[in-house]
Formats: C-alpha cells, structure tokens, sequence
C-alpha cells in the first residue's frame, strides 16, 4: 500500500526560512531509517506560497492568485511517498517522526491505479500516457 | 497487499484491539533488526529468532495494558536479551559440572552490556550480516530463499509454503534445516572480506531476484503474477541498496525490479490473463518505479565502468520503459545490451531473448535463424519460451501450421494454469 504523508506549513517555513541544524539532522536521520527499511519512496519539501499561485475555476472563468497564502495550517510544505504493509504500518513510522509543537501531519492512502477499473477513457488514457512519456525522458 | 494480519508470528490473538494491530506494525518494523542484533550476540540465528518471539509474547502481553512503549525497538531488544540471559543462567547451572561452559560465559557477558540496540549504524551492519548468513552458499537455494524470506522477509511459515507452492511441514523443514545447517558449519556473523565479496553477494542478489521473479512470472499455479511477492522482493532489494550504496549491482538489481514492477498492473488483463508486453496499455504502467528505476539505472552506471549482468538488463529493460510504442522502442540498443549479457552470462536464455530483439531490429529471418540455431541447445530442452518464440515468429512469417504446433508443444512444457492458457488459445488460432 502506498501512503502519501503531507506535512503543513509554518510561518517559518513560509518566510522561506531553512530549519536549523538541529531539525535538519533529526529529519535527515529519520529519512535515512525510512530509506534503509525500504519505505521511502519519494519525499520533497515545497518552496513558500509566495512563490506559488492558486486558479479558481468558475463557470468558464479561470482567476489566477498569486501567493502567498494566509492560512498557514492549510499550506502544504512537504510530502512523503510511502511504501507499507498495512496503515498500521504508515502509522507507526509516522509516530517516529522528529516532529513536535502540537503540529498534526496527516497521513493518507494513495488510490492505486486499479482502484479506478476501467473508468479512465480511451483518450484520458492517451493522456495520461503523453504525461508518462514525458517524465520517463526527464 | 498481503495484509498486516497474515504476516505475523504464530501468536494466537483474543481480540484485534488497536494494540494489537499497533504491535503488528512494530513487530513488522523492528523485527528483523532485532533478530540480527540478537544473532550478532547469541551467534545462533535459531536461538536468536527464538528470544525475539519471546520477546513479542512479552509485548502482546504487557502492552495492551502499559501502552506502546516510546521506543518499541529498545524495549524488544532489552526483552529479548532478558530472557536469553535467563535461559543461560538455567543452562549454566546444568553443565556446570561439565567443562563446555565458555562459551555460553562469554554469550552471557555479551548480553549483559548496555543496550547495543541504540546505536544505529551497528544494527543496520547486524542486517546486512544477516542477509549475508541467510545467504550463505553452504545453504541450498530453497533454503536460502525460506530464511531469508522468514527472517528478513517477515513472512511466515505458511506464506512462504503458498509462495512456491509447497506444504508448510516442507517449509517448516527446510528453515529448520537450515538455521541446523548454519551452526554446524559455524558459519560467522560477518559481511564477506573484499576476496569473497563479489562471489557471496551475487549469491545475495540471486535470492532477491529469484523472489521477485516468482512473483512476476509464476513458474507454476494458477496466477500468472504474484505482486505480493515482487512488492517483497523489491522491499529486500531496497534495503539492501541503502545499506551497500556502493555496490553498482545491488542498483542495477532494483533498477531492474523497479522497472519491471512498473508493469505489473498492465500486465494482467480483467480475468487474470497475461498480457504480452507489445499488448499492454503503457498508460498503466507505474511512473513512480519507472522514475525510480531509470534513477536507480543511472546509478548503477555511474559506480561501474564494465556494467554487470543486473545492471545489463535494467538497461534493457529502460529501453521499454522509455519508448511509448514496441515500434517506437529502440531495438538496436537492445540487441547490444543482449549481445553484452550474452557475453557475461553465456546463458541459452540470454541468447533467446536477444534472438526476439534481433527479430525486432533487424527483420524476422535473422531472428528465426538464431531460434533456430538454438533449437538442439540442452539447456532449452524443456524450456516453454523456446517453442513458444519460435511460434510467435512463425505466425508472422505466415506459417501458421508450424506456428500452431510450436504453441501446442509450448503449452504442454508450461507449468503455469494461465500462461498454459494463452499458449493454447495461441495454438487454436493458429489452425482458423
């Protein structure tokens, strides 16, 4: 089963402001455990909402905002993607976590592509398949 | 998934309360390193797995009502160690009489120092050495794949006799035997010397791979695939890459599951049929292990100048990755990639394969040719792909009755309910 793990933002993280040593080691250590149980398979943090935007879609209308955005505690920073056993497993890897301050991370099952059957149309297949062509070549 | 509950220890369990579930995903988690921490002191990998058991017994019985402790790990180990100390000092007593207690004295001191369990980078050695025990060529190779599935694997007994399809008393035998096998022959605790390496981890390589090609191509049964056995095999091989980053062929081996594995999903069609890689939806094919595999590839490459046999056949296997058609994919490249296996392995099937991607690249005569010319090799007697690829290019030569024969024959030799399948209805194709 895979797990994606989504870690929020802080008003540090969104000032675009590293984390000190301290936390870099701790997370760097724990990322390591992750790696060499093989559970680890893809992580990145995100840069602030000020670099990002948001489009809102109404009707026909598409509104582009600029970031940043004021919501701290919505914003996403930095994701996991997990391989498990089972949720218990995720669970237990994420109560392990270098984590403190009464932060919530919110940990959460991945679809797998079979869970849609054979909802996907021939043509959102094409696309899906230009979309994989693509990032095989990056 | 194979699923949290059918993988754990034989323990009977009332109710399966948070708790337990809780102590399901530790034991999954730190099981292993805690067998080889305890291996690394007791010198025995049965009395090791026995004191870990013990361990867990302790956990399922005090936990329910003290909580998970904050280090579950530590906990287990200092257990474990516990009661190991217990039993010796039982055992001590009893042969104190006799002159054979040197070395049970010096386990005893081990296990009393303070708690090794806390310093990481030596856990992490201690798996590293127990794969390498489980591995040890003075096992046979059932018995190698059984205990390391079991101790490393964190699969049970019974999962592991449904995996190759053979009884649990056969299983239980066999992992028995072996864990005999290793004390009598004393084989150490200890990652090979730089003069044996090479020779100990490619039999460590074969293992994993074997396990990983059980699951994508069963040899026998009546599924075609079995995930749950690549997602196990891709775990082992995962970990091993992060413990030996040096070692090109350990990443050229998960390079070469991870792309595969991309393609389990399209590899199966509705009603559990196989389907052929020129017939499969690319679409469905994992990005995630593809991007993984052709980073791991690339790694692969980067640590080795003579590229081995592992890291050859990611290669071939990244020239499908990356092509969005069979039409579109460089055959050519293939062809090398094969002619430099060939070289390596000088293996029949080696050269069967190559024989398709020559018929890719270069036109069906060439490759009926070298089907041909492998028609009389011993090697690929009773081997089912022969026929097999023979009626694939006979089909497209048009001759459809030869073809039909070869499928038939193909079928007969084929060990597998659905590829057996496909074969015959290939056969009865062929006669319309």
């Amino acid at each position: 089963m895979r797990f994606m793990v989504l870690v929020p933002g802080s008003s540090e993280s969104e000032a675009g402001g590293m984390p000190s040593t301290e936390i870099l080691e701790a997370m760097t250590k724990y990322n390591e455990e992750l790696v060499k149980a093989g559970v680890m398979l893809a992580g990145e943090g995100l840069r602030p909402t000020s670099q990002g935007a948001k489009v809102r879609f109404s009707g026909g209308d598409r509104t582009v905002i600029d970031g940043p955005f004021t919501e701290a505690k919505e914003i996403v920073a930095g994701y996991w993607i997990w391989e498990c056993a089972s949720r218990d497993e995720a669970i237990e890897w994420l109560k392990r976590a270098p984590f403190d301050g009464g932060v919530e991370i919110e940990l959460r099952p991945i679809f797998e592509a079979d869970d849609f059957g054979e909802q996907l149309t021939p043509g959102l297949r094409e696309a899906n398949e230009r979309l994989r062509r693509q990032t095989a070549h990056n | 998934m194979s699923g949290s509950a059918g993988r754990q220890p034989t323990i009977r369990r009332v109710s399966p309360s948070a708790t337990h579930r809780a102590i399901d995903a530790v034991w999954r988690i730190e099981s292993t390193r805690l067998i080889a921490g305890l291996t690394r002191i007791v010198r025995d990998v049965a009395v090791a797995e026995d004191l870990a058991q013990d361990a867990l017994v302790a956990a399922l019985q005090q936990w329910p009502e003290s909580g998970i402790p904050d280090q579950p790990g530590a906990w287990l180990m200092t257990t474990a160690k516990r009661r190991g100390i217990d039993a010796l000092r039982q055992r001590v007593a009893l042969e104190r009489k006799r002159q054979l207690i040197g070395r049970e004295l010096e386990t005893l001191r081990q296990l009393n120092q303070p708690d090794l369990a806390a310093q990481v980078e030596d856990v992490q050695d201690d798996v590293l050495r127990l794969i390498f025990m489980t591995c040890h060529p003075v096992l046979s190779q059932q018995a190698r794949v059984a205990l390391t599935l079991r101790l490393l694997g964190d699969l049970s007994t019974p999962e592991i006799a449904r995996a190759f399809l053979v009884s649990e008393g056969t299983v239980a035998q066999r992992i028995v035997r072996a864990k005999r096998t290793l004390a009598e022959a004393r084989v150490p605790f200890e990652v090979p010397g730089r003069d044996q390496l090479a020779e100990r981890l490619s039999a460590v390589l074969e293992v994993i791979y074997l396990v990983f090609n059980e699951g994508y191509a069963a040899t026998a049964g009546e599924h075609w695939i079995r995930p749950a056995l690549c997602r196990d095999a891709l775990r082992l091989g995962r970990i091993l890459a992060a413990l030996m980053p040096r070692e090109p062929e350990v990443h050229g081996l998960l390079a070469l599951m991870e792309l595969q594995a991309s393609r389990l999903r399209a590899r199966v069609g509705p009603h559990g049929e196989p389907v052929l890689l020129a017939d499969q939806d690319r679409a469905r094919w994992d990005h995630l292990l593809v991007q993984r595999g052709l980073v791991g590839l690339r790694r692969a490459e980067q640590l080795s100048r003579a590229l081995g046999p592992y890291t050859l056949q990611a290669a071939i296997a990244a020239c499908h990755a990356r092509a969005h058609s069979v039409k579109e994919t460089d055959w050519p490249r293939i062809v090398a990639l094969y002619d430099g296996l060939a070289a390596l392995t000088g293996s029949p099937v080696v050269e069967l394969n190559r024989a398709v991607a020559v018929t890719m690249a270069f036109g069906l005569e060439a490759g009926l040719e070298l089907v041909d010319s492998l028609a009389d090799e011993p090697a690929l007697r009773g081997y089912h792909l022969l026929p097999g690829v023979r009626g694939d290019l006979l089909v497209r030569r048009g001759r459809l009755v030869e073809a039909g024969e070869e499928f038939a024959r193909a079928a007969d030799l084929c060990d597998n309910d659905r590829e057996r399948e496909l074969l015959l209805s290939r056969a009865v194709a062929c006669r319309v």
